[in-house]
Protein backbone atom coordinates (compact mmCIF):
# COMPACT_ATOMS: atom_id res chain seq x y z
CA UNK A 1 0.00 0.00 0.00
CA UNK A 2 2.41 2.44 0.85
CA UNK A 3 4.34 1.27 -1.90
CA UNK A 4 1.93 1.58 -4.41
CA UNK A 5 1.15 5.42 -2.93
CA UNK A 6 4.85 6.01 -2.86
CA UNK A 7 5.07 5.11 -6.86
CA UNK A 8 2.08 6.81 -7.95
CA UNK A 9 3.49 9.82 -6.21
CA UNK A 10 7.10 9.95 -7.66
CA UNK A 11 5.13 9.36 -10.61
CA UNK A 12 3.02 13.16 -10.21
CA UNK A 13 6.49 14.13 -9.03
CA UNK A 14 8.19 13.29 -12.20
CA UNK A 15 4.78 14.34 -14.52
CA UNK A 16 5.19 17.83 -12.55
CA UNK A 17 8.87 18.59 -13.13
CA UNK A 18 8.28 17.37 -16.75
CA UNK A 19 5.55 20.28 -16.77
CA UNK A 20 7.93 22.89 -15.42
CA UNK A 21 10.74 21.94 -17.42
CA UNK A 22 8.15 22.29 -20.22
CA UNK A 23 8.00 25.79 -19.36
CA UNK A 24 11.48 26.75 -20.54
CA UNK A 25 10.07 26.68 -24.02
CA UNK A 26 7.61 29.43 -23.56
CA UNK A 27 10.94 31.31 -22.44
CA UNK A 28 13.09 30.43 -25.68
CA UNK A 29 9.81 30.98 -27.81
CA UNK A 30 10.16 34.64 -28.69
CA UNK A 31 13.84 34.53 -29.56
CA UNK A 32 13.04 31.32 -31.66
CA UNK A 33 9.82 32.46 -33.33
CA UNK A 34 12.55 35.49 -34.44
CA UNK A 35 15.24 33.58 -35.65
CA UNK A 36 12.48 31.79 -37.59
CA UNK A 37 10.64 34.29 -39.05
CA UNK A 38 13.84 37.06 -40.19
CA UNK A 39 16.40 34.04 -40.61
CA UNK A 40 15.53 30.39 -40.98
CA UNK A 41 12.50 31.56 -44.10
CA UNK A 42 14.47 34.29 -45.34
CA UNK A 43 16.81 31.25 -45.95
CA UNK A 44 14.67 29.03 -47.20
CA UNK A 45 13.10 31.69 -49.48
CA UNK A 46 17.06 32.80 -50.91
CA UNK A 47 17.37 28.73 -51.91
CA UNK A 48 13.60 28.68 -53.45
CA UNK A 49 13.93 32.44 -55.53
CA UNK A 50 17.31 31.46 -56.84
CA UNK A 51 15.42 29.05 -58.79
CA UNK A 52 13.12 31.47 -60.61
CA UNK A 53 13.10 34.76 -62.67
CA UNK A 54 11.80 36.90 -60.20
CA UNK A 55 11.04 40.38 -61.20
CA UNK A 56 9.90 42.99 -58.09
CA UNK A 57 6.74 44.00 -59.82
CA UNK A 58 4.64 41.06 -61.70
CA UNK A 59 4.67 37.54 -61.82
CA UNK A 60 7.64 35.08 -61.17
CA UNK A 61 8.69 31.93 -63.26
CA UNK A 62 10.30 28.66 -62.50
CA UNK A 63 13.42 28.65 -64.44
CA UNK A 64 15.44 25.40 -62.64
CA UNK A 65 18.96 25.98 -62.55
CA UNK A 66 18.85 28.90 -65.26
CA UNK A 67 19.98 31.51 -62.70
CA UNK A 68 23.22 29.38 -62.03
CA UNK A 69 24.06 28.87 -65.42
CA UNK A 70 23.72 32.94 -66.17
CA UNK A 71 26.48 33.40 -63.07
CA UNK A 72 28.95 30.94 -65.27
CA UNK A 73 28.93 33.57 -67.76
CA UNK A 74 28.83 36.55 -65.36
CA UNK A 75 32.78 38.17 -66.08
CA UNK A 76 31.61 40.84 -63.68
CA UNK A 77 30.73 39.01 -60.80
CA UNK A 78 34.02 36.68 -61.08
CA UNK A 79 35.79 39.65 -61.26
CA UNK A 80 33.99 41.32 -58.38
CA UNK A 81 34.90 37.74 -56.61
CA UNK A 82 38.29 38.17 -57.59
CA UNK A 83 38.68 41.48 -56.61
CA UNK A 84 36.95 40.68 -53.19
CA UNK A 85 39.39 38.04 -52.42
CA UNK A 86 42.59 40.14 -53.65
CA UNK A 87 40.95 42.58 -51.20
CA UNK A 88 40.58 40.12 -48.21
CA UNK A 89 44.54 38.78 -48.95
CA UNK A 90 45.86 42.24 -48.77
CA UNK A 91 43.32 43.66 -46.09
CA UNK A 92 44.44 40.73 -43.39
CA UNK A 93 47.65 41.04 -43.98
CA UNK A 94 48.03 44.13 -43.61
CA UNK A 95 45.75 44.37 -40.38
CA UNK A 96 48.21 41.88 -38.94
CA UNK A 97 51.52 43.67 -39.65
CA UNK A 98 49.49 46.40 -37.71
CA UNK A 99 47.83 44.96 -34.82
CA UNK A 100 50.13 42.32 -33.45
CA UNK A 101 53.03 44.37 -32.81
CA UNK A 102 50.05 46.15 -31.35
CA UNK A 103 49.20 43.62 -29.45
CA UNK A 104 52.81 42.94 -28.24
CA UNK A 105 52.92 46.48 -26.82
CA UNK A 106 50.04 46.77 -24.63
CA UNK A 107 50.30 42.88 -23.73
CA UNK A 108 52.02 43.41 -20.37
CA UNK A 109 50.94 46.19 -17.60
CA UNK A 110 53.35 48.89 -17.82
CA UNK A 111 52.48 52.52 -16.77
CA UNK A 112 49.84 54.26 -19.60
CA UNK A 113 49.40 50.90 -21.39
CA UNK A 114 45.67 51.33 -20.63
CA UNK A 115 45.52 54.44 -22.21
CA UNK A 116 47.54 53.63 -24.96
CA UNK A 117 45.48 50.45 -25.93
CA UNK A 118 41.90 52.49 -25.25
CA UNK A 119 43.49 55.01 -27.81
CA UNK A 120 44.09 52.23 -30.65
CA UNK A 121 41.07 50.69 -29.92
CA UNK A 122 38.66 54.09 -30.28
CA UNK A 123 38.58 53.86 -34.29
CA UNK A 124 37.03 50.08 -33.87
CA UNK A 125 34.14 51.27 -32.06
CA UNK A 126 32.89 54.10 -34.72
CA UNK A 127 30.88 52.31 -37.39
CA UNK A 128 31.81 51.36 -40.95
CA UNK A 129 29.75 53.92 -42.38
CA UNK A 130 31.12 57.09 -40.24
CA UNK A 131 34.57 55.86 -41.15
CA UNK A 132 34.02 55.45 -44.53
CA UNK A 133 32.32 58.93 -44.65
CA UNK A 134 35.18 60.58 -42.77
CA UNK A 135 37.93 59.15 -44.87
CA UNK A 136 35.70 59.98 -47.96
CA UNK A 137 36.41 63.82 -46.60
CA UNK A 138 39.68 63.26 -45.66
CA UNK A 139 40.57 61.87 -49.06
CA UNK A 140 38.74 64.74 -51.38
CA UNK A 141 40.73 65.90 -53.44
CA UNK A 142 39.65 69.96 -52.87
CA UNK A 143 38.40 69.96 -49.39
CA UNK A 144 40.02 66.76 -47.62
CA UNK A 145 43.44 67.00 -46.22
CA UNK A 146 45.95 64.25 -47.81
CA UNK A 147 46.17 65.83 -51.15
CA UNK A 148 46.36 69.41 -50.56
CA UNK A 149 48.62 68.66 -47.30
CA UNK A 150 51.23 66.73 -49.97
CA UNK A 151 50.23 69.51 -52.43
CA UNK A 152 51.67 72.09 -49.50
CA UNK A 153 54.46 69.90 -48.25
CA UNK A 154 55.45 70.11 -51.97
CA UNK A 155 55.39 66.53 -52.38
CA UNK A 156 53.51 66.98 -55.42
CA UNK A 157 53.53 69.21 -58.02
CA UNK A 158 49.73 69.45 -57.87
CA UNK A 159 46.57 67.99 -56.13
CA UNK A 160 46.53 64.60 -56.66
CA UNK A 161 42.95 62.63 -56.61
CA UNK A 162 43.69 59.74 -54.70
CA UNK A 163 39.85 58.28 -55.77
CA UNK A 164 40.46 58.33 -59.55
CA UNK A 165 43.00 55.84 -60.33
CA UNK A 166 42.69 52.13 -59.06
CA UNK A 167 46.07 51.98 -57.25
CA UNK A 168 45.43 54.64 -54.85
CA UNK A 169 42.04 54.38 -54.44
CA UNK A 170 42.76 50.62 -53.17
CA UNK A 171 45.34 51.47 -50.76
CA UNK A 172 43.37 54.26 -49.21
CA UNK A 173 40.60 51.88 -48.69
CA UNK A 174 43.23 49.28 -46.96
CA UNK A 175 44.72 52.44 -44.63
CA UNK A 176 41.36 53.59 -43.75
CA UNK A 177 40.07 49.57 -42.54
CA UNK A 178 43.58 49.02 -41.02
CA UNK A 179 42.88 52.28 -38.92
CA UNK A 180 39.53 51.54 -37.96
CA UNK A 181 39.92 47.45 -37.73
CA UNK A 182 43.84 46.97 -36.52
CA UNK A 183 42.58 47.76 -32.23
CA UNK A 184 40.03 45.18 -32.54
CA UNK A 185 42.02 42.69 -33.42
CA UNK A 186 44.90 43.91 -31.47
CA UNK A 187 42.44 43.14 -28.19
CA UNK A 188 41.95 39.47 -29.57
CA UNK A 189 45.21 38.85 -29.85
CA UNK A 190 46.44 40.00 -26.76
CA UNK A 191 43.76 37.69 -25.01
CA UNK A 192 46.29 35.12 -26.74
CA UNK A 193 49.10 36.01 -25.34
CA UNK A 194 47.64 36.99 -22.23
CA UNK A 195 47.44 33.10 -21.63
CA UNK A 196 50.57 31.95 -22.33
CA UNK A 197 52.24 30.78 -19.42
CA UNK A 198 54.97 33.16 -18.10
CA UNK A 199 57.29 30.16 -16.66
CA UNK A 200 57.35 28.74 -20.53
CA UNK A 201 59.37 31.91 -21.44
CA UNK A 202 61.52 32.33 -18.81
CA UNK A 203 62.22 28.62 -18.78
CA UNK A 204 63.39 29.17 -22.99
CA UNK A 205 65.32 31.97 -21.84
CA UNK A 206 66.65 30.07 -18.88
CA UNK A 207 67.73 27.43 -21.81
CA UNK A 208 69.00 30.47 -23.96
CA UNK A 209 66.71 30.83 -26.63
CA UNK A 210 66.51 34.09 -28.47
CA UNK A 211 63.28 36.56 -28.63
CA UNK A 212 63.06 35.08 -32.15
CA UNK A 213 63.23 31.34 -31.27
CA UNK A 214 60.57 31.83 -28.38
CA UNK A 215 58.32 33.67 -30.99
CA UNK A 216 57.94 30.42 -33.29
CA UNK A 217 58.74 27.84 -30.45
CA UNK A 218 56.04 29.44 -27.98
CA UNK A 219 54.17 32.12 -28.61
CA UNK A 220 52.60 30.76 -32.04
CA UNK A 221 51.77 27.22 -31.48
CA UNK A 222 50.52 28.49 -28.22
CA UNK A 223 48.44 31.01 -29.70
CA UNK A 224 46.86 28.86 -32.19
CA UNK A 225 43.20 29.20 -31.71
CA UNK A 226 43.72 32.86 -31.07
CA UNK A 227 44.98 33.47 -34.30
CA UNK A 228 42.87 31.63 -36.09
CA UNK A 229 39.94 33.49 -34.20
CA UNK A 230 41.52 36.73 -35.53
CA UNK A 231 42.22 35.26 -39.07
CA UNK A 232 38.52 34.18 -39.93
CA UNK A 233 37.06 37.15 -38.17
CA UNK A 234 38.76 39.10 -40.73
CA UNK A 235 38.60 37.00 -43.30
CA UNK A 236 35.04 36.60 -42.93
CA UNK A 237 34.84 40.38 -42.63
CA UNK A 238 36.31 41.40 -45.42
CA UNK A 239 34.84 39.04 -47.56
CA UNK A 240 31.21 40.65 -47.19
CA UNK A 241 32.59 44.15 -47.16
CA UNK A 242 30.25 46.95 -48.76
CA UNK A 243 30.19 50.30 -46.80
CA UNK A 244 33.21 51.43 -47.87
CA UNK A 245 33.43 50.69 -51.30
CA UNK A 246 29.89 51.92 -51.19
CA UNK A 247 30.34 55.11 -49.42
CA UNK A 248 33.95 56.19 -50.47
CA UNK A 249 34.47 54.81 -53.79
CA UNK A 250 31.15 54.14 -55.71
CA UNK A 251 32.75 50.85 -56.97
CA UNK A 252 34.97 53.13 -58.96
CA UNK A 253 36.95 53.91 -60.30
CA UNK A 254 35.83 52.44 -64.19
CA UNK A 255 33.86 49.69 -61.00
CA UNK A 256 37.29 47.91 -60.58
CA UNK A 257 36.60 47.75 -56.56
CA UNK A 258 32.87 46.26 -57.24
CA UNK A 259 32.75 43.65 -54.30
CA UNK A 260 30.93 40.78 -54.19
CA UNK A 261 28.52 42.03 -51.94
CA UNK A 262 28.45 45.18 -53.85
CA UNK A 263 27.45 42.93 -57.50
CA UNK A 264 24.77 41.39 -55.23
CA UNK A 265 23.62 44.30 -54.27
CA UNK A 266 23.49 46.09 -57.51
CA UNK A 267 21.98 43.16 -58.98
CA UNK A 268 19.28 42.32 -56.45
CA UNK A 269 18.24 46.37 -55.51
CA UNK A 270 19.24 48.66 -58.14
CA UNK A 271 18.35 45.84 -61.29
CA UNK A 272 15.66 44.18 -59.33
CA UNK A 273 16.96 40.73 -60.71
CA UNK A 274 15.48 39.12 -56.99
CA UNK A 275 15.86 36.16 -58.51
CA UNK A 276 18.90 36.25 -60.54
CA UNK A 277 20.86 38.25 -56.80
CA UNK A 278 19.18 35.14 -55.08
CA UNK A 279 21.30 32.34 -57.02
CA UNK A 280 24.56 35.03 -56.25
CA UNK A 281 23.75 35.46 -52.82
CA UNK A 282 23.77 31.13 -52.34
CA UNK A 283 27.31 31.29 -54.49
CA UNK A 284 28.77 33.94 -51.17
CA UNK A 285 26.60 31.68 -48.53
CA UNK A 286 28.33 28.69 -49.30
CA UNK A 287 31.43 30.47 -49.51
CA UNK A 288 30.92 31.73 -46.08
CA UNK A 289 29.33 28.55 -44.58
CA UNK A 290 33.00 26.71 -46.03
CA UNK A 291 34.79 29.03 -44.43
CA UNK A 292 33.07 28.73 -40.63
CA UNK A 293 33.65 24.88 -41.36
CA UNK A 294 37.03 25.76 -41.34
CA UNK A 295 36.75 27.82 -38.63
CA UNK A 296 35.15 25.08 -36.10
CA UNK A 297 38.48 22.79 -37.62
CA UNK A 298 41.25 25.09 -36.99
CA UNK A 299 39.67 26.22 -33.21
CA UNK A 300 39.06 22.84 -32.01
CA UNK A 301 40.72 22.22 -28.98
CA UNK A 302 43.73 21.20 -28.94
CA UNK A 303 44.41 17.48 -28.41
CA UNK A 304 44.86 15.98 -25.02
CA UNK A 305 44.52 19.40 -23.24
CA UNK A 306 40.49 20.52 -22.85
CA UNK B 1 78.37 51.15 -12.41
CA UNK B 2 76.75 48.60 -13.73
CA UNK B 3 73.81 49.39 -11.73
CA UNK B 4 73.84 53.11 -13.33
CA UNK B 5 74.42 51.46 -16.95
CA UNK B 6 70.66 49.55 -16.30
CA UNK B 7 69.03 52.03 -14.96
CA UNK B 8 70.31 54.22 -17.89
CA UNK B 9 69.09 51.29 -20.36
CA UNK B 10 65.92 51.26 -18.16
CA UNK B 11 65.18 54.56 -19.01
CA UNK B 12 66.21 54.64 -22.89
CA UNK B 13 63.63 51.62 -23.20
CA UNK B 14 60.79 53.17 -21.52
CA UNK B 15 61.54 56.45 -23.44
CA UNK B 16 61.09 54.71 -26.63
CA UNK B 17 58.13 52.63 -24.75
CA UNK B 18 56.54 55.98 -23.96
CA UNK B 19 57.65 57.90 -27.93
CA UNK B 20 56.13 54.46 -29.73
CA UNK B 21 52.99 54.72 -27.81
CA UNK B 22 52.52 58.36 -28.16
CA UNK B 23 52.89 58.37 -32.16
CA UNK B 24 50.63 55.21 -32.06
CA UNK B 25 48.08 56.95 -30.13
CA UNK B 26 47.96 60.27 -32.51
CA UNK B 27 47.65 58.28 -35.82
CA UNK B 28 44.99 56.40 -34.21
CA UNK B 29 42.96 59.00 -32.76
CA UNK B 30 44.21 61.91 -35.24
CA UNK B 31 41.06 61.44 -37.76
CA UNK B 32 38.73 61.09 -35.09
CA UNK B 33 39.78 65.02 -33.28
CA UNK B 34 40.44 66.22 -36.77
CA UNK B 35 36.92 65.96 -38.00
CA UNK B 36 35.64 66.84 -34.88
CA UNK B 37 37.52 70.42 -34.31
CA UNK B 38 36.89 71.04 -38.27
CA UNK B 39 33.11 70.89 -37.37
CA UNK B 40 33.95 74.64 -35.58
CA UNK B 41 34.63 76.06 -38.11
CA UNK B 42 32.32 78.49 -39.96
CA UNK B 43 30.58 76.88 -43.39
CA UNK B 44 32.90 79.28 -45.58
CA UNK B 45 36.00 77.76 -44.58
CA UNK B 46 35.17 74.23 -43.80
CA UNK B 47 35.04 74.05 -47.35
CA UNK B 48 38.84 74.64 -47.76
CA UNK B 49 41.31 71.66 -46.82
CA UNK B 50 41.53 71.56 -43.13
CA UNK B 51 44.87 72.86 -42.34
CA UNK B 52 45.01 73.79 -39.65
CA UNK B 53 42.07 71.86 -38.42
CA UNK B 54 40.48 74.59 -35.91
CA UNK B 55 38.60 77.24 -36.55
CA UNK B 56 40.69 80.16 -37.88
CA UNK B 57 38.41 82.52 -38.87
CA UNK B 58 35.91 82.25 -35.95
CA UNK B 59 34.14 79.65 -33.54
CA UNK B 60 30.75 78.81 -35.11
CA UNK B 61 28.38 75.99 -35.31
CA UNK B 62 26.96 76.60 -38.71
CA UNK B 63 27.64 73.33 -39.90
CA UNK B 64 25.52 71.46 -37.31
CA UNK B 65 22.59 74.27 -37.96
CA UNK B 66 22.82 73.29 -42.08
CA UNK B 67 22.41 69.52 -40.99
CA UNK B 68 18.91 70.30 -40.45
CA UNK B 69 18.26 71.98 -44.04
CA UNK B 70 18.83 68.34 -46.36
CA UNK B 71 16.01 66.91 -47.20
CA UNK B 72 13.50 65.98 -44.18
CA UNK B 73 16.73 67.16 -41.89
CA UNK B 74 19.42 65.37 -39.48
CA UNK B 75 16.86 65.66 -36.66
CA UNK B 76 14.25 63.40 -38.39
CA UNK B 77 17.49 60.75 -39.39
CA UNK B 78 18.50 60.86 -36.00
CA UNK B 79 15.48 60.54 -34.13
CA UNK B 80 15.28 57.32 -36.26
CA UNK B 81 18.54 56.50 -35.11
CA UNK B 82 18.08 56.61 -31.78
CA UNK B 83 14.65 55.17 -31.83
CA UNK B 84 15.68 51.99 -33.88
CA UNK B 85 19.49 51.73 -31.49
CA UNK B 86 16.80 52.03 -28.22
CA UNK B 87 14.72 49.40 -29.39
CA UNK B 88 16.70 47.21 -30.48
CA UNK B 89 18.51 47.28 -26.98
CA UNK B 90 15.24 46.87 -25.18
CA UNK B 91 14.12 44.05 -27.08
CA UNK B 92 17.19 41.98 -27.53
CA UNK B 93 17.71 41.98 -23.92
CA UNK B 94 14.50 40.98 -23.13
CA UNK B 95 14.40 38.52 -25.81
CA UNK B 96 17.75 37.28 -24.65
CA UNK B 97 17.58 37.13 -20.94
CA UNK B 98 14.50 35.29 -21.62
CA UNK B 99 16.20 32.29 -24.00
CA UNK B 100 19.10 32.62 -21.74
CA UNK B 101 17.49 31.75 -18.55
CA UNK B 102 15.54 29.03 -20.32
CA UNK B 103 18.27 27.40 -22.09
CA UNK B 104 19.92 27.27 -19.16
CA UNK B 105 17.63 26.30 -16.50
CA UNK B 106 15.25 24.04 -18.28
CA UNK B 107 15.41 20.83 -19.78
CA UNK B 108 12.35 20.68 -22.47
CA UNK B 109 12.49 18.87 -25.93
CA UNK B 110 14.58 19.71 -29.26
CA UNK B 111 16.43 22.61 -26.38
CA UNK B 112 19.75 21.70 -28.04
CA UNK B 113 18.15 21.85 -31.54
CA UNK B 114 16.70 25.21 -30.95
CA UNK B 115 20.28 26.17 -29.22
CA UNK B 116 22.27 25.10 -32.34
CA UNK B 117 19.66 26.40 -34.71
CA UNK B 118 20.19 29.98 -33.32
CA UNK B 119 23.84 30.11 -32.88
CA UNK B 120 24.32 28.87 -36.46
CA UNK B 121 22.71 31.67 -37.89
CA UNK B 122 25.71 33.62 -37.27
CA UNK B 123 27.31 31.47 -39.80
CA UNK B 124 25.80 32.71 -42.71
CA UNK B 125 26.01 36.26 -43.71
CA UNK B 126 22.94 38.02 -43.66
CA UNK B 127 23.67 40.11 -46.37
CA UNK B 128 22.97 37.03 -48.31
CA UNK B 129 19.37 36.70 -47.42
CA UNK B 130 18.29 40.88 -47.24
CA UNK B 131 15.63 40.33 -50.55
CA UNK B 132 13.41 37.58 -48.74
CA UNK B 133 13.94 39.70 -45.83
CA UNK B 134 12.31 42.93 -47.60
CA UNK B 135 9.42 40.23 -48.98
CA UNK B 136 9.17 39.18 -45.55
CA UNK B 137 9.14 42.53 -43.94
CA UNK B 138 6.39 43.35 -47.01
CA UNK B 139 3.91 40.48 -46.18
CA UNK B 140 3.73 41.58 -42.59
CA UNK B 141 3.25 44.88 -43.24
CA UNK B 142 6.31 46.07 -41.79
CA UNK B 143 8.07 47.41 -45.19
CA UNK B 144 9.57 50.56 -44.67
CA UNK B 145 8.46 50.67 -41.14
CA UNK B 146 11.19 51.35 -38.30
CA UNK B 147 9.99 48.06 -36.37
CA UNK B 148 10.19 45.98 -39.40
CA UNK B 149 13.94 47.36 -38.86
CA UNK B 150 13.84 46.81 -35.56
CA UNK B 151 12.78 42.86 -35.94
CA UNK B 152 15.91 42.49 -37.86
CA UNK B 153 18.48 44.03 -36.27
CA UNK B 154 17.49 42.60 -32.97
CA UNK B 155 17.13 38.95 -34.50
CA UNK B 156 20.73 39.38 -36.10
CA UNK B 157 21.97 40.24 -32.16
CA UNK B 158 20.25 37.01 -31.23
CA UNK B 159 23.44 34.24 -31.77
CA UNK B 160 26.14 36.31 -29.60
CA UNK B 161 23.56 37.52 -26.84
CA UNK B 162 21.46 34.44 -26.16
CA UNK B 163 25.02 32.86 -26.16
CA UNK B 164 25.80 35.53 -23.61
CA UNK B 165 23.09 35.03 -21.62
CA UNK B 166 23.20 31.31 -21.21
CA UNK B 167 26.41 31.43 -20.22
CA UNK B 168 25.87 34.03 -17.63
CA UNK B 169 22.67 32.03 -15.79
CA UNK B 170 24.94 29.04 -15.77
CA UNK B 171 27.61 30.40 -13.95
CA UNK B 172 24.61 31.16 -11.03
CA UNK B 173 24.76 28.15 -8.32
CA UNK B 174 21.88 26.83 -8.56
CA UNK B 175 21.53 26.53 -4.73
CA UNK B 176 20.67 30.23 -4.94
CA UNK B 177 17.33 29.35 -6.96
CA UNK B 178 16.81 26.40 -4.72
CA UNK B 179 16.87 28.73 -1.77
CA UNK B 180 14.31 31.38 -3.39
CA UNK B 181 11.88 28.84 -4.26
CA UNK B 182 11.70 27.68 -0.97
CA UNK B 183 10.75 30.81 -0.27
CA UNK B 184 7.81 30.18 -2.59
CA UNK B 185 9.02 32.77 -5.25
CA UNK B 186 8.01 31.43 -8.69
CA UNK B 187 9.59 31.61 -12.26
CA UNK B 188 9.06 35.04 -13.04
CA UNK B 189 9.82 36.58 -10.03
CA UNK B 190 12.86 34.28 -9.14
CA UNK B 191 14.23 35.65 -12.73
CA UNK B 192 13.64 39.61 -12.24
CA UNK B 193 14.68 39.27 -8.55
CA UNK B 194 16.94 36.74 -8.20
CA UNK B 195 18.77 36.08 -10.97
CA UNK B 196 18.80 39.43 -12.85
CA UNK B 197 20.36 41.36 -10.42
CA UNK B 198 23.26 38.35 -10.70
CA UNK B 199 24.02 37.93 -14.57
CA UNK B 200 23.53 42.26 -15.01
CA UNK B 201 27.15 42.77 -15.93
CA UNK B 202 26.41 40.40 -19.19
CA UNK B 203 23.10 42.31 -19.35
CA UNK B 204 24.95 45.46 -19.64
CA UNK B 205 27.37 44.05 -22.41
CA UNK B 206 24.47 42.97 -24.59
CA UNK B 207 23.10 46.24 -24.60
CA UNK B 208 25.91 47.67 -25.88
CA UNK B 209 27.03 45.36 -28.58
CA UNK B 210 22.98 45.84 -29.45
CA UNK B 211 23.26 49.76 -29.37
CA UNK B 212 26.57 49.91 -31.54
CA UNK B 213 25.23 47.22 -33.98
CA UNK B 214 22.43 49.25 -33.86
CA UNK B 215 23.58 52.66 -34.11
CA UNK B 216 26.10 51.81 -37.10
CA UNK B 217 24.27 49.43 -39.07
CA UNK B 218 24.05 50.65 -43.17
CA UNK B 219 23.47 48.34 -45.51
CA UNK B 220 20.52 46.61 -44.23
CA UNK B 221 19.34 50.48 -43.36
CA UNK B 222 19.89 51.02 -47.04
CA UNK B 223 17.91 48.45 -48.24
CA UNK B 224 15.02 48.09 -46.16
CA UNK B 225 14.05 52.01 -45.43
CA UNK B 226 12.97 53.43 -48.86
CA UNK B 227 11.33 56.44 -47.72
CA UNK B 228 13.56 59.45 -47.05
CA UNK B 229 11.57 59.98 -43.38
CA UNK B 230 12.45 56.92 -42.08
CA UNK B 231 16.21 56.91 -43.22
CA UNK B 232 18.96 56.21 -39.99
CA UNK B 233 22.03 58.62 -40.18
CA UNK B 234 24.26 56.42 -42.01
CA UNK B 235 22.30 56.22 -44.91
CA UNK B 236 21.09 60.00 -44.05
CA UNK B 237 24.67 60.86 -44.23
CA UNK B 238 25.47 58.94 -47.32
CA UNK B 239 22.87 60.79 -49.58
CA UNK B 240 24.20 63.73 -48.18
CA UNK B 241 27.33 63.19 -49.32
CA UNK B 242 26.76 61.77 -52.43
CA UNK B 243 25.50 64.95 -53.45
CA UNK B 244 22.15 64.20 -53.51
CA UNK B 245 20.74 67.25 -52.23
CA UNK B 246 23.17 69.64 -54.51
CA UNK B 247 26.80 69.92 -54.41
CA UNK B 248 28.61 68.16 -51.67
CA UNK B 249 28.90 70.02 -48.25
CA UNK B 250 31.75 68.46 -46.46
CA UNK B 251 31.48 70.56 -43.44
CA UNK B 252 27.92 69.18 -43.14
CA UNK B 253 29.27 65.71 -43.53
CA UNK B 254 31.88 66.44 -40.72
CA UNK B 255 29.25 67.23 -38.37
CA UNK B 256 26.94 64.95 -39.45
CA UNK B 257 30.09 62.17 -39.02
CA UNK B 258 30.53 64.04 -35.43
CA UNK B 259 26.80 63.32 -34.67
CA UNK B 260 27.16 59.83 -35.40
CA UNK B 261 30.38 59.44 -33.61
CA UNK B 262 30.00 60.39 -30.42
CA UNK B 263 27.03 58.65 -29.00
CA UNK B 264 29.89 55.44 -29.96
CA UNK B 265 32.84 56.88 -28.15
CA UNK B 266 31.19 57.96 -25.15
CA UNK B 267 29.70 54.93 -24.56
CA UNK B 268 32.99 52.88 -25.05
CA UNK B 269 34.62 55.22 -22.94
CA UNK B 270 31.75 54.48 -20.09
CA UNK B 271 31.47 50.88 -20.40
CA UNK B 272 34.94 49.47 -21.81
CA UNK B 273 35.03 46.65 -19.71
CA UNK B 274 31.61 45.36 -20.32
CA UNK B 275 32.76 45.57 -23.96
CA UNK B 276 36.31 44.23 -23.80
CA UNK B 277 34.53 41.70 -21.75
CA UNK B 278 31.91 40.57 -24.80
CA UNK B 279 34.79 40.62 -26.66
CA UNK B 280 37.10 38.19 -24.49
CA UNK B 281 33.59 35.79 -24.48
CA UNK B 282 33.15 35.63 -28.01
CA UNK B 283 37.34 34.88 -27.84
CA UNK B 284 37.82 31.91 -25.49
CA UNK B 285 34.38 30.44 -26.24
Amino acid sequence: MTAITATAARARLRTATNLRQWVGLLYVLPAVALVTVFFVIPLGMTAWMSLHNWPLMGEHSFVGLDNYVAILRDTRFWNALKFTFYYTMIVTIAIFAVAFPLAIFIEKPRPLTNLYRTAFFMPAVVGFASASLLWSWLLNVDSGLFSPAAYDLGLTEKKVNLLATFQPAFWSIIAMVVWKVAGFTMIILMTGLQSIPQDLQEAAVIDGAGPFARFRAITLPLMRRTLALALILSVAGSILAFDQFYIILRGGPRNQTLTAVYWIFNQSFVSFKLGYGAALSMVLLVILVALSLVQLWLLRKPEGLD
Amino acid sequence: MAEAMSKNRKAAFSLARHSTGIIASVLFLAPIVWTVLSTFKPAQEARQPPLPPWPTTGFSIENYETLNSFGDGLWVSAQNSIYVSVMTVLLSVLVSVLAGYGFSRFRFPFRDFFFVLILSTIMIPFQSILTPIFLVLTRLGLHNTLTGLVCVYVTLQLPFSIFMMRNAFDAVPREIEEAARMDGANNVTMLVKVMLPLVWPGVVTIALFAFLGAWNEFLAALVLMTDQSKFTLPVMMTALQSGRFGAIDWGAVQAGVTVMMVPCLILFLALQRFYIRGLMAGAVK
